[in-house]
């Protein structure tokens, strides 16, 4: 793998696709940098940002939260408070849009959580557009509400059954049907993973986070970042928050995987921390992979980061020091689920929760002055169900 | 002048439309997969390609997913399918060549992976989730090493593209014949004919047509858009039911057609 080459971040990424989706992503990237300068492109979509989607989103200074740890200010950037329920309308708004200007009729979409799958139907309902979301089947079983609620906004949802029935198949399973539907078909993408120009298109559709975060920090007393905590699967909600400090290198950036039950096979989603590169859906990236390079199938109690892939440029960032990536439990984003649900009135999604459960171990190393601001991806009103199924509760 | 080059132009001296069939290795079975590399033989097959099962196979339908997922139970590893190509060349000379996603060979590492299966007999290989803009590496390396390295065309190959994948082609050049995966489907070969007819301005090396054939009927019609056809779901089908004696029938019926140039 050499390291100059389009599409890669170091020598992660690249374009590991069929030959009949080649013509397509080529499509794409022409189009993406026709409209990525485009006034009147940027304006509609910053419009749909605001107005429909709720943007810009609060950052919000979490006082008793910062009291239960007695150390750094704590902020919250609200991605939760978005139309749908977490930052994934920013991706889908802004590719659905390109999607149109394409001249596409028709999106494809994969989903885990539903979250993605959710922000898409919506995005396809609003702009008219036909919508087909692919669900593994244990996930269509684990997100019932999402499915109705995709149905509810006139898209099709398709289990997958294929090999586990989870997130990745799914992806596999969208892009075949994508292939074979390939001239009015849009792929839309949920993270920042698969071919370039995914990865980029992705990000900078997402990188709004952090460009929020930079200018409303100014506006707060403490005026600067110290410690930026965010959650990866593939990894969109992280890579918009960090991007646009990925040269401050007075912020900490620290992105949180799923640790799962354990560092067994198969048990977690340590894709960067426990993976090595090899190629899935695309691109060359940190992968959970056995000896024989097969995937090994992911694990977390959230659908959001059960993936055994992450995007290409954490990779990237990962070996060249820009982010540290860690990792939490299923049982630590329980408990960090609880504690922001019983000190602030949050109930943030499981994904996010694990960017929380992070404070148990930073907090101790941070001081009275400094800031840490966490990326709250996404609202748990969805986890409830699961986490009471998980405490033994029945509701 | 490789094992491949000089079966297809022995072809092409007699007339005659080549006949490619696609076995997965280790599906249902490695003993059914020997037997099956020697029943279409038997039955008139020209090139076999030898799928190396990877769990993701994106380029690839239900049938051969299927195939792939039992082949990975099986233990049909790297190194196994390298000890299968050993026992294949201890009793056959019909050219072979790899069907196996990228991930796999950057796993064993690209270079220990070309040279080691082109020493037990391998002559070259098919990725299908590596277009021609991620292949000069290994590209270098398989030439280094007198391997092919086989490239696609597909109904949306547009014209600038045709003119990079011809002059770097070399085997033969893969014309897959519907956007999609793989899979037994009908097939409407104008798209992939008006591609072919590109194809053939640029270069001589033989085009082989696959996705979607599964009958004699099927293969005779696309026969009359390239050089060479090319059965992989049919067959695999009839090989996971272990029935051999079946898909060696079905082979045989399309070798007739093909020759007789009819059904």
């Amino acid at each position: 793998m050499t390291v100059e080459k389009v599409g890669r971040f170091g020598a992660y990424g690249g374009q590991y696709v069929p030959e009949t989706v080649m013509p397509v992503l080529m499509e794409l990237q022409a189009a993406y940098d026709k409209y990525k300068t485009d006034p009147e492109f940027q304006a509609e979509f910053h419009r749909y940002l605001k107005d429909y989607a709720g943007r810009p989103t609060m950052l919000y200074y979490a006082d008793r939260l910062t009291k239960h740890y007695g150390k750094a200010k704590i902020y919250l950037k609200r991605e939760d408070l978005l139309h749908t329920g977490a930052h994934k309308i920013n991706n889908a708004l802004g590719q659905a849009l390109l999607a149109m200007r394409m001249g596409k009729k028709r999106i494809v979409a994969e989903t885990g959580a539903g979250q993605h799958g959710v922000a898409c139907a919506t995005v396809a309902a609003l702009f008219g557009l036909e919508c087909h979301v692919f669900m593994g089947e244990l996930d269509m079983e684990r997100q019932k509400l999402n499915v109705f609620r995709m149905r509810l906004l006139g898209s099709k949802v398709i289990p997958v059954t294929s090999g586990t029935g989870t997130l990745k198949d799914a992806t596999s399973e969208a892009i075949r049907y994508w292939a074979a539907n390939i001239t009015d078909t849009h792929y839309i993408i949920g993270s920042v993973v698969g071919p370039h120009p995914y990865p980029t298109v992705v990000r900078d559709f997402q990188s709004v986070i952090g460009k929020e975060i930079k200018e409303q920090i100014k506006e707060t007393v403490d005026g600067k970042v110290d410690y930026l905590l965010a959650c990866v699967g593939g990894g969109s909600n992280a890579m918009g928050t960090f991007y646009d400090f990925k040269d401050e290198k007075a912020t900490v950036k620290i992105g949180v995987e799923a640790a799962g039950r354990s560092d067994v096979d198969g048990e977690h989603a340590k894709s960067l921390t426990l993976g090595r590169p090899g190629v899935l859906h695309g691109a060359y990236s940190y992968l959970l992979q056995d000896d024989d390079g097969q995937v090994i199938e992911a694990y977390s109690i959230s659908a959001g980061l059960d993936y055994p892939g992450v995007g290409p440029e954490h990779s990237y960032f990962k070996d060249a020091g820009i982010v540290q990536y860690v990792s939490v439990s299923d049982v630590q984003a329980l408990n960090a689920f609880k504690l922001l649900a019983k000190t602030e009135g949050i109930i943030p999604a499981i994904e996010s929760s694990h960017a929380l459960a992070y404070l148990e171990t930073l907090m101790p190393i941070t001081t009275a002055d400094q800031t840490v601001v966490i990326c709250l991806s996404g609202r748990g009103d969805k986890d409830v169900q699961m986490v009471a199924n998980v405490l033994g509760e029945e509701i | 002048m490789t094992r491949l080059d000089d079966t297809l132009q022995t072809l092409k001296a007699k007339g005659k439309k080549g006949l490619f069939i696609y076995i997965t290795a280790g599906a249902p079975d490695f003993a059914t997969t020997i037997a099956a590399v020697k029943a279409a033989e038997q039955a008139g097959a020209d090139v076999i390609e030898l799928g190396i099962a990877f769990s993701d196979p994106i380029a690839d339908g239900p049938v051969i997913q299927k195939a792939a997922t039992i082949a990975i139970q099986n233990g049909a590893t790297t190194k196994k399918v390298l000890d299968m190509v050993k026992t294949i060349r201890s009793f056959t000379q019909i050219p072979l060549i790899g069907m196996g996603y990228i991930n796999t060979m950057l796993n064993f590492g690209v270079e220990k992976f070309i040279q080691e299966f082109k020493a037990a007999g391998l002559d070259g290989m098919i990725i299908p989730d590596m277009p021609h803009e991620e292949s000069a590496d290994i590209a270098q390396i398989c030439k280094d090493n007198a391997f092919h390295l086989i490239e696609f065309v597909t109904p949306n190959t547009i014209q600038t593209r045709i003119q990079e994948i011809c002059t770097s082609a070399n085997g033969f050049i893969y014309c897959v014949s519907v956007n999609g995966v793989t899979g037994v489907r009908k097939i409407d070969y104008k798209p992939i004919n008006d591609v072919v007819q590109l194809v053939k301005k640029e270069t001589i090396v033989p085009l082989a047509v696959g996705f979607g054939i599964g009958t004699p009927a099927a293969a005779l019609e696309a026969s009359e858009y390239a050089d060479h056809v090319i059965v992989g779901s049919a067959v695999v089908k009839l090989i996971l039911e272990k029935n051999v004696a079946g898909a060696g029938e079905l082979i045989q019926s399309i070798r007739q057609a093909l020759d007789k140039g009819g059904v």
